[in-house]
């Protein structure tokens, strides 16, 4: 178990920082800080404060985590019955730091697997309502100009398990670990859409796969000329597999299916496909009985990644409250935490300024005093949305709409430290 | 019209390079489109472009009834599906028309699947899971009708092809609310 107290505490924080206590908030001294660091439970890789000496492993061809490590793996991997490749698995996003998912803890949704495509087979054909139907292979792909930012993904079924009528006894990722954030480099789909020769008709691009069952989407052409890229590299890297390999397309801000990966074919439309993943799923069922279609933008969220549930709190004391926000529908302009169900808030701090349709690492001092809490985290970002509470949520769009679940969470603490998903408000 | 294709392009210059002498121009490209793409024939975009719209467009020749597509549905469907689109260990097919206003709405093919276009498409494209693509044209139009049969929506006899699939009224067309 990764215990609260294997964290690194900032040990020199500046003086007055504000923190959060069960009461309100108390402005702190170093002297309060200092509790921090206590003493920790934590198995003990070696017995004194001598580090070994003998001389140790030779270098490697491509690294990996450290073995004491092995426990940050994908969570909750889950597939369809009688299928093992059409499900999902989700980024432990609880015991990691920063705001950059390592690509092989990047979240999975596949539909029929992940296939293992030869790059130097692999082509990208736009055709349709455009003057002349076009190639391009990843030689080709290379010669172009290329953009790199860093942008989430999110899926938008993600943290659906908040509709259940009871609170799940789920950790952080088995919640809502359908959401990443990389580092994405590739061709910006306006050149490769402006040399084929957009035809006036065209409004739709059906994007489409090449995994076994084509999976496709239509994107509207306007997204594919403002921000759509070809992505090619993931972190510095080509893209994993199961991210797309060897080309993906990248549409920031919008829900993750959309963001067909395997990309092998475009399509210029007058018109959307109303393709299964657009009509029969990924579209919103409202109470009343009619469903809402083309949700693209994901919504501003955010969620504390620690403390929470198998995070557990060690003693009284001073703890970094951190965690993850986001939104599709621009940049943050805040995010606020509180320690008693959302009676009181106070701002969190970010590294630096928050970064647009990207996730942005935010962080609180907090004072437990070891009696149970309730922690919270709410979002608002710069179109001036913020997380509604879960009752809210689902007052307006019930308990199946499914996608786009973008709710308050909270996460109980108990006087023995332990930390546990719940419903408050 | 669509929008303006605006590219972001380096300043125009010219490195100007001399070797042995000579002067060799090496230009750096203010006009930063490579244009590389290789041209595509009307004969490979036949075999590779599956889309089918809702008004039918993309459809392929072709025609079968729900009396054939019960065979072909018990041949390569019903494990994973269950008699008539339901009990199966999969997603429901079938029944649930009335339940989207319920506390447990029940999104089948009858109950919520907006148009027919969409059904011929995806079992084209993506099913049986384990060998999409292996149905020929006129198994997947029956199979497609005996799905749209076993939801009341058409007779048992009633041919599907590129003509009378898309003007196939679906119970739940109407149920959606779609951006401008």
């Amino acid at each position: 178990m990764r215990l609260m107290s294997q964290i690194p505490q900032k040990q020199n924080q500046p003086p007055n920082v504000r923190v959060l206590g069960r009461r309100g908030f108390l402005v702190a001294g170093t002297t309060l800080l200092a509790a921090g660091t206590g003493t920790a439970t934590s198995q003990p890789t070696q017995t004194s404060l001598q580090p070994p000496r003998s001389p140790g492993a030779p270098m490697t061809k491509y690294g990996r985590p450290s073995d004491h490590e092995a426990d940050v793996v994908r969570s909750r991997i889950r597939s369809k019955t009688g299928t093992t490749g059409s499900g999902a698995s989700g980024t432990p996003l609880q015991h990691l730091r920063g705001t950059i998912t390592p690509s092989g803890l990047h979240f999975e949704r596949h539909h029929s697997g992940v296939p293992m495509l030869a790059p130097e087979q692999h082509k990208l054909v736009i055709h349709g309502a455009v003057k002349q139907p076009l190639a391009f292979d990843l030689d080709k792909l290379h010669r172009y100009p290329m953009t790199t930012r860093t942008q989430f993904l999110e899926c938008s079924g993600n943290s659906a398990a908040l509709l259940s009528p009871k609170a799940q006894d789920w950790n952080c990722a088995d919640i809502h670990g359908l959401v990443s954030c990389s580092e994405w480099t590739g061709v910006p789909l306006a050149y490769l859409l402006d040399e084929a020769g957009i035809d006036p008709t065209a409004s739709w691009v059906i994007a489409e796969g090449a995994d076994a069952g084509r999976m496709n989407r239509s994107v509207p052409l306007s997204k594919c000329l403002d921000d759509a890229i070809v992505a090619l590299y993931q972190n510095g890297e080509r893209l994993r597999p199961e991210n797309g390999y060897p080309m993906r397309l990248f549409l920031p801000g919008f829900e993750g299916n959309m963001s067909i990966k395997w990309l092998h074919r475009l399509e210029l439309t007058d018109s959307p496909a109303m393709s299964r993943e657009e009509t029969s799923k990924y579209t919103d069922l409202r109470p009343g009985g009619r469903a809402k279609g083309f949700t693209f933008d994901m919504d501003v969220k955010s969620i504390i990644t620690s403390p929470s549930p198998g995070l557990n709190l060690q003693q009284p004391g001073v703890y970094q409250i951190s965690g993850l926000a986001w939104s599709g529908k621009g940049n943050l302009s805040r995010v606020e935490v509180s320690a008693d169900g959302g009676k009181s808030w106070i701002d969190a701090t970010f590294d630096g300024a928050p970064q647009p349709l990207a996730l942005n690492r935010f962080n609180a001092a907090w004072q437990w005093n070891g009696k149970p809490a309730l922690l919270m985290s709410r979002a608002t970002d710069s179109a001036g949305n913020t997380q509604p509470t879960r009752q809210v949520w689902i007052k307006q769009f019930g308990s199946n709409a499914f996608y786009h679940y973008n709710a308050i969470q909270a996460w109980r603490v108990f006087g023995d430290g332990r930390v546990e998903n719940t419903y408050a408000t | 019209m669509p929008p303006k294709v605006k590219l972001t392009l380096p300043q125009f210059t010219h490195a100007i390079v001399y070797a042995g002498g000579l002067l060799i121009s090496n230009p750096v490209i203010a006009d930063n489109e490579p244009r590389l793409g290789d041209p595509v024939t009307a004969t490979e975009l036949s075999r590779l472009s599956i889309t089918v719209l809702p008004d039918g467009r993309g459809l392929p020749d072709g025609s079968g009834n729900a009396l054939d597509g019960a065979q072909i549905y018990q041949t390569h469907c019903i494990a994973c599906h269950g008699a008539d689109g339901q009990n199966g260990i999969n997603d429901r097919l079938s029944g649930g028309v009335g339940t989207l206003v319920s506390t447990k709405p029940i999104r089948t093919i009858g109950s919520y699947w907006p148009y027919a276009t969409s059904l011929f498409d995806y079992v084209r494209r993506a099913m049986p899971y384990n060998a999409p693509g292996s149905l020929n044209n006129n198994e997947l139009y029956a199979v497609t009708a005996y799905l749209l049969y076993t939801n009341k929506i058409i007779g048992d006899t009633d041919e599907m092809n590129a003509t009378s699939l898309p003007a196939v009224a679906m119970p739940n067309r109407n149920g959606f609310d779609w951006p401008e």
